[in-house]
């Protein structure tokens, strides 16, 4: 069984806990042991890094610390934690000024950042280390004919060099056909939900989740599926303030990829906390659930 | 010792001068052993420099010289030549280059001084060691071989051909002509270009002088200047040239269709055995083995069948040719190809169909390709009522190649205005960074697309979507770009996008510079010598580049390098001889152990054995002076002349004088004893 460090942050306690129980789940059942950070800390979120760089650094490198310890590759669902700790880690292994500075205040914590673990996005964990192969070996129920809107999200290779392809990748559709799902064409897969601009600007942010969940219904999608917390409330919460504001009538359900992985996997869709969600995807989920596997668990 | 330098230091203008202390190295100069005289002056290869060194040769009895001033690719000769005229042979001079390797990379001043007298230092020491030696005449054969039968290739073949000399003219593809085949108009006259090229082809395929090779391909080169022997696979056409007339009913007949990926860009068919166009040269077609139904499945043979020709010209069993041939000289024009648009994916090609690349869109307005000349969308049959042009795709871009393709402009100005002329409702936009359109009457054609009220839009295009998002723009291409002169982002829906790709260096470029020893900077152009003063011969003696091989050139840029090719080339045949270095290796037989190590090393082939006497020897015709023999040697027999051991070792002591721990005292010893 392979194992990793799992960080899920702090959406994941509450307001994104479905995509926290739909991650465990389908990742046991492909064979893959997550084992949270014990006493994890906040990996500095949007802000924190343009208060105090030094102080968001060495918050992340308490993390990263806390996995090389345990010897194990990190992995965390959210694309804000991801990117941070990703940048973090790539940042201080060039800088080895730095990285000592940092070090010794990890010293307090009887930690050491040495730069020598790999940094995961969820997502690359089920397309590159688990692979299609895998994940297409233990499907129990193809979403045959789901035509699901890939959306990536803006965090997950951006800003990223030694990436191959930043600007048209194609694994999450790739992903969500290992499943048997039908990815549409979706040009703005790889546009900002708006982030944290709900907060400061609410037009600008409300107008840039109304272009994605157009772009997916032009594209014939009957549910969006993200890597992101804060890319599923962007795009699921305001719905109704959108179609206010612009006189839509959207009613888009918008799911975490994971909750596709385990229903594909034969998982029920509470154990996935499918039905949590305020658009509620169960008129177009719920064909996919075994009824009997339902009822004897 | 009795031998008597003279010291020259170069002030080269401010070049070296305004770095290094050359008043003190010339004094410092002055003290060292056997240096006679040592001076400074202001431009040694002024006449008045090179006068100086002569009368000090006939005035002071100098036996040896060393000039400190630039490299020797500048000025070797002009000081060799000098200190013949004072009665010196050539060979007793030897260079300090205080330019390139010292004044120039740093500023400095003290540590660049210092430089200068290790480098006087060690050509001093050096010049000591040397010998007399004589030029070598080595003899000139007539024949040449162009690598390449683009534009460039074509003129430089029928330069030389027509001032007399032979000229083997290799191409890869089924026929020459090259991309400006593939062309419409040429900026900025409009001319069409088949119009202007197929005559050239015409007299190359016609010309007595010229053996044309096509669906060929160079395999080997050895030798040197003047004496090139050169393997060219020809490849099977599966055509006996001998017999075809060109009469081209095995084409019609031939029942398999295949999306011709080269002429036509992908835009058109052609079949398993074809001629990429009407006007090719040579007129003959060739067959395309993974295409054809015979060697598919052992049957069909349709081609020979109707083949009227007696005996029949299609040959199935026809093998691939090896050619040597004998050349004195080889003018590399193998070309460019254009950078793959696919590469930058948020231009959208191969993923929104109406996105093309300039080559597919030269095809599309040629009439003679694919649509008759009529621009149209993928459907083939809409018309565009809109098109953006987007510039400097893949060049002027950090992420692929830095350099200015330097055409783009220009026939993306050439395209704006065939769309206005052939479709005169349509709006044309053209996106560029910069307008770049230097080149005689270039601008002016920029100020008549102004006068045609083409959009011009400085930006670069961040992205090409298909995503709509305001009225007006469902079912168009949508170029995101900055408008930067305006300050502002802007949405421009368009029907048609076509992108105008970088030129790029054949992506085998690397490989054939190994394979004729020569050099390509980092982005795979090949290297001329000087980049001003000798672009087209290369740091190989008889290679010579002409065209985009070296950098991206338009028409008139390859014509013209073609030609100056040439003129190099018909310049050294017409002499018949050429003057070589003496630096040749030589075995000296009395400590030859004969144990052969030598023989097989020498990559020219220029050392035998002799069985009677067991040592080995060096045919100095042969030998090219690489030293491999002689750092090879066991019994150290073998020297190279201008490079013997005394000559090195005294070199590398002199330029290591400073670190000597006892080089104060000695240095103290020096002035006392002058």
């Amino acid at each position: 069984m392979k194992e990793y460090a799992y960080f899920p942050g702090c959406s994941l306690e509450k307001m994104a806990l479905p995509y926290n129980l739909s991650t465990l789940e389908s990742t046991r059942k492909l064979g893959v042991e997550l084992k949270e950070l014990e006493d994890w800390n906040c990996c500095g979120a949007t802000a924190y890094f343009h208060v105090d760089e030094l102080l968001a650094n060495t918050l992340v490198a308490r993390n990263l610390a806390m996995a090389e310890k345990m010897g194990l590759d990190l992995v965390a669902p959210c694309s804000g934690c991801f990117k941070n700790m990703y940048f973090t880690n790539l940042h201080l292994k060039k800088d080895p000024e730095l990285a000592e500075h940092i070090n010794f205040a990890l010293e307090e914590d009887n930690l050491h950042f040495s730069g020598n673990i790999g940094i995961r996005h969820l997502i690359e964990l089920f397309v590159y280390d688990i692979g299609f192969e895998e994940i297409r070996s233990k499907i129990f129920h193809p979403l045959n004919g789901l035509r699901v809107a890939p959306y990536y999200g803006c965090q997950i290779l951006r800003p990223r060099k030694d990436h191959e392809d930043v600007e048209q990748p194609r694994f999450f559709e790739d992903l969500l056909s290992a499943i048997g799902a039908d990815p549409i064409d979706f040009p703005l897969k790889l546009r900002c939900c708006g982030g944290s601009l709900i907060i400061t600007s609410r037009p600008a942010a409300l107008s840039m989740a109304r272009n994605l969940i157009q772009n997916a219904i032009d594209g014939e999608a009957v549910v969006i599926a993200t890597a992101c917390p804060l890319c599923q409330v962007n795009l699921e919460c305001y719905q109704q303030q959108i179609n206010q504001e612009f006189g839509t009538n959207f009613s888009m359900p918008v799911v975490y990829f994971t909750q596709l992985v385990g229903l594909a996997l034969g998982i029920p869709p509470k154990r996935l906390g499918i039905g949590a969600e305020l658009v509620s995807a169960m008129p177009v989920l719920s064909q996919f659930q075994d009824s009997k596997q339902e009822k004897s668990q | 010792m009795s031998e008597k330098v003279g010291v020259y230091i170069c002030h080269c203008g401010t070049n070296i001068a305004k770095t290094v202390d050359v008043v003190e190295v010339a004094r410092w100069a002055g003290v060292q052993a056997n240096v006679e005289v040592a001076c400074e002056y202001k431009f040694m290869c002024s006449s008045l420099g090179q006068t100086l060194i002569e009368e000090d040769i006939k005035e002071k009895g100098l036996t040896r010289v060393v000039v400190a001033s630039c490299s020797p690719h500048m000025h070797e000769k002009t000081f060799r030549t000098a200190c013949e005229r004072g009665g010196l042979n050539p060979f007793m001079f030897e260079m300090a280059n205080i330019r390139e390797h010292d004044s120039w990379i740093t500023d400095d001043g003290e540590a660049a001084t210092q430089k200068a007298k290790a480098l006087v230092k060690a050509a001093v020491d050096r010049v000591v060691h040397h010998q007399p030696l004589e030029l070598l005449p080595v003899e000139i054969n007539p024949n040449t071989l162009v690598v390449g039968g683009g534009i460039a290739g074509i003129s430089a073949a029928l330069e030389l051909a027509n001032a007399g000399y032979h000229v083997y003219l290799v191409e890869r593809e089924p026929t020459i002509g090259g991309h400006m085949a593939q062309l419409d108009k040429t900026f900025p006259t409009l001319d069409c270009s088949a119009c202007i090229l197929t005559p050239r082809m015409v007299e190359v395929g016609q010309h007595q002088n010229i053996t044309l090779l096509t669906w060929s391909e160079v395999e080997a080169v050895d030798g040197y200047l003047g004496n090139f022997t050169v393997t060219v696979r020809k490849k099977a056409r599966y055509v006996d040239e001998r017999y075809c007339t060109g009469c081209g009913i095995c084409i019609e007949k031939c029942p398999r269709k295949v999306i011709d990926e080269v002429f036509e860009a992908g835009l058109s068919y052609r079949k398993a055995i074809y001629r990429p166009f009407p006007q090719a040269v040579p007129k003959y077609p060739v067959l395309d083995p993974p295409n054809c139904t015979y060697f598919e499945r052992g049957k069909c043979k349709a081609c020979q069948i109707f083949c009227p020709t007696t005996p029949n010209s299609i040959d199935f069993e026809q093998q691939d040719e090896i050619l040597k041939l004998q050349v004195g000289n080889i003018i590399l024009a193998t070309g460019y190809t254009l950078f793959d648009c696919s590469r930058i994916p948020q231009y959208g090609y191969g993923r929104l169909a109406n996105v093309f690349t300039s080559l597919e869109f030269e095809r599309m307005v040629n009439a003679a390709g694919p649509t008759g000349g009529k621009i149209v969308l993928r459907d083939m049959k809409t018309p565009p009522m809109s098109v953006g042009i987007v510039h400097c795709v893949g060049s002027r871009d950090e992420n692929f190649h830095k350099y200015c393709s330097k055409v783009c402009c220009m026939y993306s100005l050439k395209f704006a205005h065939l769309i206005h002329e052939r479709l005169p409702d349509a709006e044309v936009f053209n996106f560029y960074i910069d307008m770049r359109t230097p080149g005689k009457g270039y601008e002016e054609f920029y100020h008549r697309l102004l006068d045609e009220e083409t959009h011009f839009i400085r930006g670069k295009v961040a992205d090409v979507t298909d995503a709509a998002r305001l009225p007006g723009e469902e079912g168009k291409l949508i170029i995101q770009v900055e408008d930067t002169l305006i300050g502002k982002q802007r949405r421009i829906p368009v029907d048609m996008v076509v992108l105008s790709p970088a030129m790029e260096a054949r992506h085998d470029s690397r490989e054939i510079t190994q394979l004729f020893r020569m050099g390509c900077d980092f982005d795979g152009f090949f290297i001329e010598r000087h980049p001003k003063l000798d672009p087209v011969a290369t740091m190989t003696e008889g290679i010579y580049v002409a065209g985009a091989c070296q950098g991206p050139k338009d028409i008139p840029d390859s014509v013209a390098h073609g030609a100056a090719a040439s003129a190099r080339v018909a310049g050294l045949i017409a002499r018949g001889i050429v003057m070589m270095e003496p630096v040749r290796a030589s075995i000296n037989k009395e400590l030859c152990s004969g144990c052969r190590i030598c023989n097989n090393l020498c990559p020219y082939n220029a050392i035998v054995f002799h069985e009677d006497q067991k040592v080995s020897e060096v045919i100095t015709a042969l030998c090219q002076g690489c030293g491999t023999c002689v750092a090879a040697c066991p019994s150290a027999a073998i020297t190279g002349a201008h490079f013997t051991n005394d000559q090195i070792f005294s070199e590398i002591e002199g330029i290591l004088w400073d670190v000597q721990s006892d080089h104060w005292e000695r240095e103290a010893e020096l002035v006392t004893a002058k």
